[in-house]
């Protein structure tokens, strides 16, 4: 009978625990692709990661850069730095934070299977100087060191080495461990549930060292890659929160009294980009030599595409077009040489027939078809656009999952991608995208490989220069061989859209990353 | 056992045309309607080039300004798109026709082929029975039990990695295979369970006591017997597979969205349900409706017209 009563009294307060949870439902065009945050360096991969894992420094609601694990920050040499770690942090299986994990968090980063590198790559030693004081020693000086640490999550030594996870997933080779299905970090919210493609359940974690601006106690994100579908969710109240609103329907949502469309610009900018690499390119009618070598016919390519016609039909005038590889926002960007090269179709053909095409030739082109927003339609326009200047575009169109181990092994002639400075600053772009490939993470996003020594050497020298006007000039300066050269063809910077219930408040950063905890419910 | 008795002086056809079968048609509007529409699909999906007002799948001739016109009886359509275009700027009439004759070509043939897999073995495994029958309904079980699109995933990344530099009719052949292979199991499954029941009644009995070799009882007399549940079996499976179809097309591993099949036309359609555009989504969902419907209202009236218990 005792029993049957306890039984009864936990059932009771279970169900006023259920009644009284907070719960916000949050659907996305993709899912995360893994827990383990540093296997994808993928603005929602980040983002979401961003609300288990916490970082040594993080984003303000204005993008400034705020304390989170470390709490103080200096330089005690041009090279050297010094962060203060936070007191009393627990990770979310209790083990207390340390710097021996910062040092081995930094150390898994540096793994060839590692997708952070790019971020780590300027750091050449981390010292343990205290318990909780390190010290970051960079190859060169980088007065940008904070910034790019902004993303870059720390880990549980005890717990990647309990778990067999001391190496990134690599994502190229389809390699997974632990850490891609199960997290633990120190950020304010748990993982309790892991169902990849199905759904993602956090929960917040209560032993939070920070105060957090939330009242949710539980997220259950959900993938819905079908925009039609997506929308009635958040029609019906299935979903509380998502993203993004296909442009088609964000009038028919804010035409709802009780949902919302919060839009803004985007630091993303859309680019395609060519092999500019391998002798003989893989998928086109072209052998023995590659003609994307060719400056004509890369510029050929850039006139014959009509942005402002994919900008008013395909984005539906939700976009910027941009002749540069940054957005407004991002520091370094010179609005004055924001100018395309004018759409041309005989200039394009001109061009091509110089460079010894005067039918054009057959190439294959890879596109993804649920990362941004209706990136495989922008495609699809690009390849009729391509069609006459007499280029047969071959293309594939396909889901993220796929594409991305695709393209990063750099199994493409040409392809799409979608970039967002992450330290909000020139030099993510230059180092990531442009920049010569390397084996320590320089142009890791450079997956047509297009090289000017020039820009590398002045991408080097941005990295170390802390005066700010001859940083600019010297920005300025790559800009201009990049579209010199026409290393790539950047398309535009598209606008976010995110459409919620009017219960929620929430902020939205210019790159997109969704916190929860900046996120409140109210109850209905 | 003297030959069965031929009326020598008829062909083949005359013969068709003078029998049951053809007297069945002839008396069920509902048959006839069904062949009637069936067959002005597949005139439409077959001719396409030569009827569509427009090659949708030349890029060349697309205008992007042209994009999302609702059909021409609509305030601001245009008469040369009838039926309004999609978001490429191409004419949705023209993109059903050349659409539906991907579809048609792709679904058709990985029917057939998941039918003549299935049906082979069905017989075989009903009619042999013991170890034979054993292995071939585990081997069915084993396909049961993953999700048919991961099978087709399985093969059509395998044929595309085989053949990196696959052409147009190659990724063809892939996709008709990724799609038959997972579903001759339902045909097996069907054909078997009606071959077992066939094979103890009198007739089979009696045409194994004269002699009549196994493999001819098979095809003569326990076939048309079975065939009946398959064919409606198969009318379902066609618009299932070119919903297949659209999924692989959708996840990377189908045709080129730049040359889009009827499926892959719904896919994008149904993206477009909120927004007001109803032209992509009703048009392409009717045609397919009416391409399934038809065949499997034909197939319906041909079970009933075989079946030598209703005559």
């Amino acid at each position: 009978m005792q029993f049957r009563k306890t039984l009864l009294l936990a059932a009771l307060c279970l169900s006023i625990g259920a009644a009284h949870a907070v719960t916000l439902r949050v659907s996305n065009q993709g899912d995360v692709q893994s827990m383990d945050p540093h296997s994808l360096n993928e603005s929602l991969q980040l983002s979401f990661m961003g609300s288990v894992y916490d970082s040594l420094v993080g984003r303000g609601k204005d993008m400034s850069v705020i304390p989170l694990l470390a709490t103080k920050w200096s330089q005690t040499s041009p090279t050297v730095w010094r962060f203060e770690l936070r007191q009393g942090v627990k990770f979310h299986d209790g083990t207390p934070f340390t710097a021996d994990d910062v040092i081995f968090s930094f150390k898994r980063a540096a793994d060839p299977g590692s997708d952070m590198r790019g971020y780590v790559a300027p750091v050449k030693e981390v010292r343990k100087v205290g318990d909780h004081l390190v010290e970051i020693e960079t190859v060169s000086p980088f007065p940008i060191l904070p910034d790019t640490l902004t993303v870059f999550a720390i880990m549980s030594k005890k717990w990647c080495e309990e778990n067999k996870a001391e190496r990134p997933v690599d994502r190229r080779k389809g390699v997974e461990n632990t850490a891609s299905f199960k997290a633990n970090g120190t950020g304010p919210f748990r993982l309790k549930e892991r169902q990849p493609s199905v759904r993602t359940v956090l929960v917040r974690n209560f032993n939070h060292w920070g105060k957090l601006e939330s009242n949710l106690d539980e997220v259950v994100f959900t993938p819905i890659g079908n925009d039609a579908t997506r929308v009635a969710a958040l029609l019906s109240g299935e979903s509380d929160v998502m993203e993004p609103v296909p442009l088609q329907d964000v009038e028919r949502i804010k035409a709802s009294p009780n949902l919302t469309v919060l839009q803004g610009a985007e630091l993303r900018t859309i680019f395609l980009g060519m092999d500019q690499k391998r002798d003989e390119l893989l998928n086109s009618s072209v052998k023995g030599k590659n003609p994307f070598k060719d400056k004509r016919v890369r510029q050929a390519f850039y006139q014959a595409i009509d942005e402002d016609t994919i900008k008013a039909r395909v984005m539906r005038g939700a976009a910027s077009p941009t002749a540069l590889m940054i957005g407004p926002g991002v520091r370094g960007f010179i609005p004055a040489m924001n100018k395309r090269l004018p759409y041309d179709v005989e200039a394009a053909k001109k061009l091509l027939a110089e460079a010894g095409y005067p039918n054009g030739f057959e190439v294959g082109m890879n596109c993804p078809n649920d990362r941004y927003v209706n990136d495989a339609a922008i495609c699809q326009a690009v390849a009729a656009n391509l069609a006459r200047i007499g280029v047969k575009v071959n293309l594939q169109t396909e889901t993220k999952v796929s594409y991305f181990p695709k393209i990063l092994r750099r199994d493409t002639s040409f392809y799409m991608l979608g970039w967002t400075p992450s330290t909000a600053d020139a030099h993510d772009a230059l180092y990531n995208l442009m920049a010569s490939p390397t084996d320590k993470g320089q142009g890791q996003y450079n997956l047509g490989a297009y090289s000017n020594p020039k820009l590398d050497e002045l991408t080097l020298k941005i990295q170390t220069e802390t005066d700010k006007t001859k940083r600019d000039e010297m920005i300025r300066e790559t800009f201009k061989i990049q579209q010199e050269d026409i290393g790539h063809i950047p398309l535009h910077q598209q606008a976010l859209a995110w459409g919620y219930s009017k219960n929620v408040t929430l902020t939205q950063l210019p790159t997109n990353y969704m916190y929860f905890k900046w996120i409140s419910l109210k109850a209905k | 056992m003297p030959p069965e008795p031929q009326p020598a002086a008829l062909g083949a056809w005359a013969r068709f045309f003078d029998g049951d079968v053809w007297h069945s048609f002839r008396s069920s509007p509902m048959a006839m309607g069904a062949a009637a529409v069936a067959a002005l699909c597949i005139f439409c999906a077959m001719f396409a080039g030569w009827i569509a007002p427009h090659n949708p799948f030349d890029l060349a001739t697309l205008e992007l300004s042209d994009s999302m016109l609702p059909p021409a009886w609509l305030q601001s359509g245009q008469s040369k798109y009838l039926l309004g275009t999609d978001e490429q700027g191409r004419d949705v009439l023209s993109a059903l026709f050349y659409g539906a004759r991907i579809s048609l070509l792709i679904g058709g043939a990985s029917v057939l082929v998941s039918m003549l897999i299935g049906v082979t073995l069905g017989l075989l495994s009903g009619y042999a029975g013991g170890r034979v029958d054993g292995l071939i309904m585990r081997v069915c079980d084993v396909m049961l039990s993953f999700p048919s699109i991961l099978i087709a995933l399985l093969i059509a990344g395998v044929g595309r990695a085989l053949f990196p530099q696959a052409h147009d009719s190659l990724a063809f052949g892939v996709l008709i295979l990724a799609i038959a292979l997972p579903g001759w199991v339902q045909y097996a499954r069907t054909v078997r369970g009606s071959t077992m029941v066939e094979r103890h009644k009198e007739y089979v009995q009696a045409a194994r006591v004269v002699g009549v070799p196994p493999l001819r009882i098979m095809l003569r007399h326990v076939l048309p017997n079975v065939l009946g549940p398959v064919l409606v079996l198969a009318t379902i499976h066609l618009a299932l597979a070119i919903q297949t179809e659209a999924t692989l097309s959708f996840l990377g591993v189908g045709v080129s969205p730049t040359s889009p099949s009827l499926g892959t036309f719904i896919n994008e359609g149904n993206k477009q349900l909120f927004s007001g555009a109803w032209w992509l989504v009703i048009f392409p969902g009717s045609m397919l409706l009416l391409i399934a419907l038809s065949f499997n209202l034909f197939g319906d009236w041909l079970r009933d017209a075989l079946n030598p218990r209703l005559r």
